[in-house]
């Protein structure tokens, strides 16, 4: 998958470039990855779902039925249609309408954008932040050490989703009540990132104390170059292979995330809804027996989860030697 | 084995001042405590009055200093939202959410563990793949959609329990109890497997993988040539082995079983602490969130101190190492 990108490229590329993507390729084919991938039927379905999802909610504007944030559009008795294998179904809905009449598949593929955008910025900003403490402990040692991990440490014993959801609640108390949609967003991003970090800072900080004994980091430091350099540009490409596993582990773990706030009514507003939100607001219409309202946005939730969390476990064990 | 445990509290101790740090800024810094207590008439001078009276002019490390010794007394002050004592507020929510935790985790040990062993001993069994397939899936579900899915089916489909609340408690002075009735238990069953039900995975995992590797070692191998019945050797050696990382997770997710409740107790409307935390995270009331905060960060620390001192009275090879360092 990872050649896709540098197939299209490489149209416009010379001949050399050519012949040299695809000896890129040919190695990627010949690898214990590419193989381990192809052995495993499970993961090639996961990451099919996975690749299927994340492309439509991409393309939500473009595929989406009908557009469930346009009120204009909206009409009172499209309202609670049953999913399109019913009797009272039609195709227009094709998983049913709530009771204002939004089409239960459109907002489900806006919601499941959100979702994976909150998810991602969240995992980018909690490894940022991981990276750079990981880097920094691990180079420098002493007492920004001791610091930085003691923290990490008492951060380690409250499970993530309190902390997230004291963040959360902390920054709404100081923003106050007037907040836009805009400020919510960042608000959940942060409280994601800051809730997550301390598994890439240890992950880091490990690597990095062996990589600044090695020749490489002594012979920059001779030639005079800053520690900023050395860690950024010198250390960081050596250690952040094991990242990539925590990351993409850390990407469901993000999504649960969102989704539990939102649902909790402390993530994001109706107006603007994630999967978690869609939940929330179907959740109401259960017991009328318009349950498609809010089982399709679980299942998609449930789904989307659970092919990355397969990912993320081939990965492990795929980069992991010991298991070869 | 004294300097450890001496290390072991000197980091709690730390934790929980850390804790109360953040606590008490929620308190001090987010909000003004006087903005409750004032009405528009109040004067410039009356407004002077009530901080000083209240103690907010004096340095912020005497503050520190003495909401510390009034949260040793639950002395959290009164609620924004409802002006009572915050301590009465949680003692009474605090018995639905201790037995809810306390029943989940009972479900999850009694279920993880024989599953974990069967799968241990069994890998290739239909029954075990099974075991294996519905764990992945409760490790990937969200709480709260297992509690929505299960109220679909027990409650909305077949009516077989009820959705929300806690019914048929009785009243014993300090403690209210929904383990002596039906109706309170039957209100129990599905909070508590929602909330269990992913502690119950992890533990069956958890079994599993240990059964496995113990499984083998030379001295089970060594049992088995000495002609011992299966039973002995797989209860009697293996299993005891397997225990202790059992009690461990166990200990370390009653935790996050607490933690949990504020989710579990949303979808089923479960009158317990998490649910008032949650409310007074929508209506930010600070001085139940600095509570809740405080009692829940006690109830860890402690936790993990517990285990950890359990640990190092289950293994002697720990205590060694605790000596060495």
């Amino acid at each position: 998958m990872q050649i896709t990108p540098e197939d299209a490229m490489s149209a416009t590329l010379s001949t050399r470039e050519v012949q040299r993507s695809r000896s890129v390729m040919a190695s990627f084919l010949d690898s214990d990855i590419w193989y381990s991938f192809t052995r495993s039927w499970i993961t090639m379905l996961a990451a099919l779902i996975t690749l299927v999802l994340i492309v439509s909610a991409i393309f939500a504007h473009q595929i989406a039925p009908n557009d469930p944030f346009n009120l204009e559009s909206l009409n009172l008795l499209d309202g609670s249609k049953p999913p399109f294998w019913s009797a009272d179904g039609e195709w227009r809905f094709p998983l049913g309408t709530d009771q204002q009449g939004r089409c239960v598949l459109s907002s489900i593929l806006f919601g499941m954008r959100i979702s994976l955008i909150v998810g991602f910025l969240g995992v980018l900003l909690a490894a940022s932040i991981g990276i750079t403490l990981g880097l920094i402990a691990g180079y420098l040692g002493g007492t920004v050490d001791s610091v930085i991990m003691r923290i990490a440490d008492v951060q380690l014993t409250f499970p993530a989703i309190l902390i997230a959801l004291l963040i959360d609640g902390t920054m709404r108390a100081l923003v106050g009540t007037a907040r836009s949609e805009v400020l919510v967003f960042w608000v959940l991003v942060v409280s994601i990132g800051l809730s997550f970090w301390v598994q890439y800072a240890r992950t880091v900080r490990g690597s990095t104390m062996v990589e600044r004994n090695k020749e490489y980091v002594q012979a920059a430091r001779l030639i005079g170059l800053g520690n900023i350099t050395i860690l950024f540009r010198h250390v960081l490409p050596n250690v952040v292979g094991p990242v990539l596993v925590i990351a993409t582990i850390n990407m469901a773990l993000a999504i649960i995330t969102e989704a539990t706030l939102s649902f909790l009514g402390v993530g994001l507003p109706p107006t603007e809804p994630s999967l978690g939100t869609l939940i929330r607001l179907g959740n109401e219409f259960l017991f009328s027996g318009e349950w498609w309202v809010v089982i399709f946005p679980g299942l998609t939730l449930a789904i989307l989860v659970l092919a990355i969390n397969l990912l993320g476990d081939w990965l492990r064990d795929a980069l992991n030697p010991k298991l070869r | 084995m004294f300097a450890f445990i001496l290390r072991r509290i000197g980091q709690a101790i730390l934790v929980l001042l850390t804790v109360a740090l953040i606590s008490f800024s929620l308190f001090r810094f987010v909000g003004d405590p006087t903005q409750q207590m004032v009405s528009q008439d109040t004067t410039l001078e009356e407004r002077l009055q009530i901080r000083k009276n209240l103690g907010l002019d004096d340095p912020v490390i005497v503050q520190f200093g003495r909401f510390v010794g009034k949260a040793l007394r639950f002395d959290f002050g009164l609620s924004y939202q409802t002006r009572q004592p915050v301590a009465t507020l949680i003692g009474d929510r605090f018995p639905a959410t201790i037995e809810l935790a306390f029943a989940s985790a009972l479900f999850a040990l009694f279920a993880g563990i024989p599953m974990g062993v069967y799968a241990g001993l069994k890998p290739q069994s239909l029954l075990a793949r099974l075991f294996q397939t519905v764990s992945l899936i409760g490790i990937s579900l969200p709480t709260f959609l297992i509690g929505i899915l299960l109220i679909f089916v027990f409650s909305v489909s077949f009516g077989l329990l009820p959705s929300f609340g806690r019914q048929g408690t009785v009243n014993l002075g300090y403690w209210t109890t929904g383990f002596l009735t039906i109706e309170g238990w039957r209100s129990l069953v599905l909070p508590a497997v929602t909330l269990g039900l992913f502690q119950m995975t992890l533990i069956m995992r958890l079994v599993r993988s240990e059964m496995m590797e113990v499984l083998r070692t030379d001295y089970i191998k060594f049992a088995k040539a000495r002609g011992l019945k299966p039973r002995a050797v797989n209860y009697g050696h293996a299993l005891k082995n397997t225990l202790i990382p059992v009690i461990t997770i166990t200990g370390l997710q009653l935790g996050s079983i607490i933690a949990f409740a504020i989710i579990t107790e949303t979808v089923f409307q479960w009158p317990g602490m998490g649910l008032m935390f949650l409310q007074a995270v929508q209506t930010v009331d600070i001085p139940i969130m600095s509570a809740y905060l405080l009692l829940v960060a006690s109830l860890f620390v402690l936790i993990n101190l517990i285990v950890d001192l359990l640990y190092v009275a289950v293994d002697p090879r720990i205590r060694i190492s605790g000596r060495a360092a």
